[in-house]
């Protein structure tokens, strides 16, 4: 069975959701489940770091495909980073960086939302 | 090893499998020389393929069996996906647009798009109630 999890930590108002393992049709719900919650309870700035993500299928790419709508038009968004170049070639190959926030580390991801902020 | 051997594994319809097939394929993949770009490419083909028939031509029926069979020749290494549920007509498919999925908060429907960019031939055919997608990947 494929193994996955999600750990979740917060920065001030920033969601940070590091992913492990394999994301794929059997594992994408649990990745739905946490955000989901998260725009539940309001909170709408997430940074997904996909350091320790090994495997991506489109079933992966759909919960960000779902949710990113919801998530900006409540004023947030979902900023991706840390992605092995195998992952990024999925997100690559479906146009995704035209489309999303795909940055290199955290940080970055961070500075984005806090200039995003001061606007 | 002869070259027209093929290797055969019978799964049930579950998206627990997913992670079964994708490392039968991957293993025998890896022995027929790829490089690690082609295998990953052949194994998100197989996990794509895999999923629409767990999800359309199944509909999520734990019951029913994925049969998955792969070779090679001297020029291409194929995988072969068969069912016995609801045929897909790819006559019909049209290529998704993604960012118009993404404002309609679709959660896919391009995995068929990402099949045919990965693998270098596809094709799809229905013999004595069984579907079939081989896809091929030039050695």
């Amino acid at each position: 069975m494929s193994s996955f999890n999600v750990q979740i930590r917060h920065e001030q108002e920033i969601q940070i959701l590091e992913l492990y393992g394999e994301l794929d049709a059997h594992t994408a719900p649990d990745l739905e489940e946490r955000i989901k919650k998260l725009i539940d309870e309001e909170k709408y700035f997430i940074i997904v770091n996909f350091t320790s993500l090994d495997y991506i299928s489109s079933a992966g790419l759909g919960v960000f495909m779902a949710y990113i709508e919801d998530v900006r038009t409540l004023g947030g968004d979902i900023k991706l980073t840390n992605m092995k170049p195998s992952v990024y070639n999925v997100f690559d190959l479906l146009g995704f960086p035209t489309l999303y926030d795909i940055l290199d580390d955290e940080k970055q991801a961070a500075q984005r939302f806090k200039s995003e902020f001061d606007k | 090893m002869a070259s027209s051997d093929t290797y055969r594994i019978d799964v049930p319809a579950s998206t627990q499998q997913l992670s079964v097939v994708r490392d039968f394929v991957t293993n025998h993949a890896r022995t027929y020389g790829f490089g690690e770009s082609d295998i990953e490419e052949i194994r998100l083909a197989v996990d794509e393929a895999m999923t629409n028939v767990i999800k359309h031509a199944y509909q999520y029926d734990e019951s029913k069996t994925v049969y998955v069979t792969l070779g090679k020749n001297k020029t291409e290494f194929w995988v072969a996906i068969q069912d016995s549920g609801e045929a897909f007509d790819i006559e019909k498919y049209q290529e998704p647009d993604v960012s118009e999925r993404i404002k309609q908060r679709k959660k896919g429907g391009v995995g068929v798009f990402l099949i045919r960019k990965l693998m270098d031939k596809v094709e799809y055919s229905r013999k004595n109630s069984h579907n079939e997608i081989r896809m091929t990947k030039n050695l």
